[in-house]
């Protein structure tokens, strides 16, 4: 095991480090230096400034120089300032990363129970009503995009509502209502909802599609036939020989959910005002600041590669045919 | 004496029906593997309606400057920000310009960015799995690494920091995304050729003297051609989300350029979300329709090219 761990760390060093070549390099050679892209056309700024102003910000030295210096800064957890503002970038993401984990973690909870449930229940009905229905859940759960579906909630769940019944059922954004008279964490919980059923709706298709088809799997092995030829009840046969073997590998599906967990969260931030992370991401896209975007890219990759290396070794650790391999 | 009871020695237990043949027996060519794929698509209700709605959004994309009442961005003087009516059947935008048009126009964008963006990934995604596939080694490992490396960055924060800068042209958005989407491609292909190249096929190809490309072009790539079919319909749907997003952030097509994200990004101003709910709805409808009908295609093609692949075994 403890080799199992390790290996999967080795694996893990030279990705990272990998990313951090790749976003370093993305933001840098992108035509149009970050400085210029600031400058507004037409106004009156010298180029004598720009070029003081590049070497302040260590911007005229090669590439490989900039890149070593600035991973130096990164693993003493320095990601630089801001271009626009000059906040500590650091500091602005360890303010909004709580904001973000409470949205994708409720999501991800949401998925996680709602999918397997549905998945077990699809699979062991196949072909029936409900397994039909699921299928065209999983389809518009990869097809319909979080925007859209943010959209459609803001108008039918928080909008419509208000304007026809004149009820405020749910709000349309942000994370706290100033002037509410509900206790701040219910209120938080409120504003919470929407966005969070958003965010769930394409990680459940996902849990409820792999659920489904390894439950369908295990379900025609040859030992569950035994368990039944033996004379378990049907129960006994479902719950020890049939989701005890097929929900193993559905561990493996937190770490691949990952990434579109991130990228429906930059989505669902920007339309609900939701103070994270990926809102943090779409505002400095908007003011060009490249070293804030590097951050966040930095940030949630590191996130997914620990993700996938904690549900590796989650998966090793639950079942130890894999150890081996 | 002979074992097999014959049907006129009397009632032997319950009557057996007499086998019939259900097929025709008459001598005809066997159907090929993407006849018999075909066959079952057609089969599937559903991936055929799909089917026949994107091949009737590609004609109205190619026909859009003809078909459209409209220019995209033609200004009504006399309607703006108009309900559907007679002389605008989905109603006109805050600028006064046609929504149906711009929706015809849209379609042109959308799809056409799905098709080479996904065209892009697949070339770089087939050479590079081939490669690693094939080659094993040194070459495999070094590939394998840069997938995993480009598979933990959000393509999407990527293409969201560069955009802006190259230019936010339906061309560079094509490419970008292009650019960043391969590695499931590679895996895919990696996977295949690792198995298919130890098949006796391949031995047989290398026995008579085929060179390692004419191995790899003719006898294993055809091979792999169904799942990259299959995982190219799903990510052109997916590109095609990732393009209206941008556009929806304000970070890509922008109006008056007709785009169905750009035009869905009207929704992000409170006054047409709550007020003018037909200007948004439409773009939103499009993008909804179109992706859906692509990945039931994909589904329907996943069924009918490797029908093992789904439902139970056996």
């Amino acid at each position: 095991m403890l080799r199992f761990i390790a290996r999967r760390l080795l694996i893990a060093v030279p990705i990272l480090l990998g990313v951090t070549v790749l976003t370093f390099t993305f933001a840098n050679i992108a035509p149009g230096d970050p400085i210029s892209a600031l400058v507004r056309p037409g106004s009156d700024v010298k180029p004598r400034d720009i070029e003081k102003l590049k070497e302040a910000l260590g911007l005229n030295k090669p590439l490989p120089e900039r890149y070593v210096n600035w991973l130096g800064q990164v693993v003493q957890g320095n990601l630089g300032a801001e271009l626009v503002g000059g906040g500590s970038i650091a500091k602005a993401l360890a303010n909004r990363v709580p904001n973000t984990i409470k949205l994708m973690g409720t999501a991800l909870t949401i998925s996680v129970v709602l999918g397997v449930l549905l998945g077990i229940l699809s699979a062991f009905r196949q072909h029936s009503k409900l397994d039909n229905a699921m299928t065209v859940v999983v389809i518009s759960g990869i097809s319909l995009p979080p925007y859209l579906l943010a959209i459609l909630a803001i108008y039918f769940l928080a909008v419509v509502p208000f304007q026809l019944f004149g009820i405020k059922l749910l709000p349309a954004g942000g994370q706290v209502d100033p002037v509410s008279t509900l206790p701040p964490i219910v209120d938080e919980l409120w504003h919470l909802i929407l966005p969070a059923l958003v965010l769930a709706f394409a990680g459940t298709a996902t849990f409820l599609r792999y659920t489904r088809a390894s439950v369908l799997e295990v379900m025609h092995r040859d030992f569950v036939t035994t368990a039944r030829s033996k004379g378990l009840p049907e129960q006994a046969v479902r719950l020890r020989h049939i989701l005890r073997n097929a929900l193993l590998p559905v561990v493996t599906v937190l770490g691949l959910s990952m990434p579109s967990l991130i990228v429906g969260a930059i989505f669902v931030e920007t339309l609900f005002s939701w103070p994270g992370i990926g809102q943090y991401a779409i505002e400095s896209t908007r003011e060009h600041d490249y070293a804030a975007i590097m951050g966040v890219g930095l940030l949630t990759s590191t996130a997914i590669v620990v993700a996938n290396l904690v549900t590796d070794v989650a998966y090793a650790f639950v079942d130890p045919r894999i150890r081996v391999r | 004496m002979t074992a097999i009871a014959r049907p006129d020695e009397g009632p032997i237990g319950p009557e057996v029906p007499i086998w019939q043949p259900t097929t025709d027996l008459s001598l005809r060519p066997p159907l090929s593997p993407r006849q018999l794929a075909w066959r079952r698509f057609r089969r599937n209700r559903l991936a055929m309606t799909s089917l026949i709605v994107v091949v009737a959004l590609a004609v109205i994309a190619i026909l859009a400057s003809v078909i459209a009442p409209y220019s995209p961005t033609e200004v009504d003087l006399k309607a703006f920000g108009k309900p559907p009516s007679l002389s605008h059947i989905l109603g006109s935008d805050r600028s006064g310009r046609d929504v149906l048009s711009r929706l015809m126009h849209g379609a042109r964008v959308s799809l056409s960015v799905g098709v080479v963006a996904v065209g892009i990934y697949l070339a770089i995604g087939i050479t590079l799995g081939s490669l690693a596939g094939y080659r094993r080694g040194w070459t495999d490992a070094i590939i394998g690494r840069v997938t995993d490396t480009v598979m933990a960055i959000p393509a999407l924060l990527i293409i969201l920091a560069v955009v802006p800068l190259i230019g936010r042209s339906p061309l560079n958005i094509m490419i970008v995304i292009g650019l960043l989407n391969w590695p499931a491609v590679t895996r895919l292909v990696r996977g295949e050729f690792l198995s298919l190249r130890e098949r006796e096929f391949t031995l047989a190809a290398r026995g008579i003297g085929a060179r390692d490309r004419r191995i790899i072009l003719r006898h294993i790539l055809p091979n792999v051609t169904g799942p990259l079919v299959v995982l190219a319909s799903f990510g052109m749907a997916e590109a095609m989300i990732i393009e209206a997003g941008l556009s929806v952030l304000g970070l890509g097509i922008q109006p008056p350029d007709a785009s169905w994200g750009g035009d869905l990004q009207a929704a992000t101003d409170v006054g047409v979300l709550t007020q003018k709910p037909w200007l948004w709805m439409a773009p939103g409808a499009a993008i909804a329709i179109a992706v859906l009908s692509i990945n039931f295609i994909g589904d329907g093609l996943r069924d009918a090219l490797d029908p093992r692949a789904s439902g139970v075994r056996r």
